[in-house]
């Protein structure tokens, strides 16, 4: 099976209500690299990662994956801000995504133990998933996307609602999926978290992509006034 | 008020006294009143999930075609089933005029609007929250529909004890379908009618409150299996 990536994002923009939610955002995403979007919050982020995952449909612009868009659902997935969980145990919300993806019976069970290992969840298999704290639930999100062993794989603001020990996990287990070789693209508003988890940063503001640089650079010298204002922590005007 | 007393006597005399003929009419009552739920769940649990996910046009016009035809008028209904059946009728071959199959059709379609309204509702809540991640997964139209029913089924079944209550008590469309003939098609409601009209209240009275005995005890059933299966299902 050869590769998805790189994925162009080619001139995309969402129009929606006569604003430009997403207005001609120009980029590769290369296998490979941790890759963080940055910006306030309105900027265009999470819709941005949406359009990428194919949620919704650019009003211009094209999403191009190396493959036919056919063959690449099932080797990306998506992490939500709020987790949102089937109501059934742990362990069955990921053979759920599996039996989805067209993973053999026989193969799931090894997979699904497997993650819950990784995501640290192997106690909560046969519990509810919804009766899982927030942060617990936020991990099964991830097991379930390392369940799947997609190549890529979109987060947005995956702690924005979480605890700084709930986040420290799923950062840890983020990074273990870069290491194991998935893509990891993130969106986050939290300076934090940029500076430690980006390679590279793209940042947004107003729905356009205003910078783009490795993540040392984009911190030592941020090219435009925006990202400036950004790093140093002072609110950006409207 | 005296026929209180007289109507509660009457009730346990018919209850112990294991009167034979209650007994076929409390079970005629239960077989046609749930196969109409069977049936009409079987239609309108899907279809409520079909108008809670997808967008057509005419969508809302549907939608409030089949919230009004929650309160069809059961008579109406009752007419109309009789008017097919009839031996001049496009389903008259088949004489199922005063047959329980003419009064479980009657029911069915009395039924299938209430119980694809509620369902609706109830599913659209779930689509809103399921839907982002759910299409993420891949899963597709028939995928994420069998999803929605199948992980609301504790809650989808409310709408279909809300069925079960409105055949149980129904007395209208079963009375013009089904003809309220002795030993044949009476039923609770049809036999409550006719001691009224006879004049034997407390007889009437006692079949009233067997009848309420009844349901009551059906959602009570309902009720904790479903409490039951919940508290063991993930």
């Amino acid at each position: 099976m050869s590769a998805i990536l790189p994925l162009r994002i080619d001139r995309v923009g969402y129009t929606a209500g006569g604003k430009n939610l997403v207005d001609g955002i120009d980029a590769t995403l290369e296998a490979g690299s941790r890759t963080v979007i940055l910006g306030p919050n309105g900027a265009g982020k999470s819709l941005t990662l949406r359009l990428c995952h194919g949620l919704i449909r650019p009003t211009s612009g094209t999403i191009v994956w190396r493959r036919p868009a056919a063959e690449t659902r099932h080797r990306q997935a998506m992490v939500f801000q709020r987790p949102i969980m089937l109501r059934r145990s742990a362990a069955a919300n990921i053979d759920y995504a599996l039996a989805l993806a067209g993973v053999p019976r026989r193969q799931r069970r090894e997979r699904i133990e497997d993650a819950l290992a990784q995501t640290r969840l192997s106690e909560l298999a046969d519990r509810p998933a919804r009766v899982l704290s927030i942060g617990e639930q936020q991990r099964l999100a991830l097991a379930r996307v390392w369940a799947l062993q997609v190549e890529i794989v979109f987060l947005d603001e995956p702690t924005a609602s979480l605890d700084p020990g709930a986040t420290r996990a799923v950062e840890a287990i983020v990074n273990a999926m870069d290491a194991a070789g998935t893509k990891i693209v993130m969106t986050t508003h939290d300076m934090g978290q940029a500076r430690r988890m980006a390679d590279e940063i793209l940042f947004l503001h107003r729905g356009r992509l205003i910078e783009r640089a490795p993540a040392e650079e984009f911190f030592a010298q941020p090219r435009t006034h925006q990202a400036r204002a950004f790093v140093r922590g002072e609110l950006l005007p409207d | 008020m005296s026929d209180v007393p007289a109507a509660f006597a009457s009730a346990l005399a018919l209850v112990f006294g294991l009167d034979g003929e209650l007994g076929r009419i409390v079970l005629l009552s239960l077989r046609v009143s749930l196969s109409a739920v069977v049936i009409a769940s079987a239609i309108g649990l899907p279809l409520g999930a079909l108008l809670a996910v997808y967008r057509f046009p005419g969508r809302r016009v549907v939608i409030v075609a089949i919230n009004s035809m929650m309160g069809l008028p059961p008579v109406v209904v009752g007419l109309v089933v009789y008017l097919m059946l009839s031996r001049s009728g496009p389903f008259g071959v088949f004489g199922l005029l005063f047959t329980p199959t003419a009064m479980i059709i009657a029911q069915s379609i009395l039924l299938t609007p209430l119980i694809a309204a509620l369902a609706r509702q109830l599913v659209e809540d779930m689509w809103a929250e399921y839907e982002e991640q759910l299409r993420s997964l891949g899963a597709g139209p028939g995928r994420a529909l069998w999803t929605l029913l199948w992980d609301g089924r504790f809650s989808l079944l409310t709408a279909v004890l809300a069925g079960f209550g409105r055949a149980i008590a129904e007395v209208g469309a079963v009375m013009i379908v089904g003809g309220n003939i002795d030993k044949v098609t009476r039923v609770m409601t049809t036999a409550i009618a006719l001691e009224t009209s006879k004049g034997d209240l407390a007889l009437a009275l006692g079949l009233g409150i067997i009848l309420i005995a009844l349901a009551l005890a059906i959602n009570a059933t309902a009720f904790s299996i479903n409490l039951v299966l919940r508290a063991r299902a993930a």
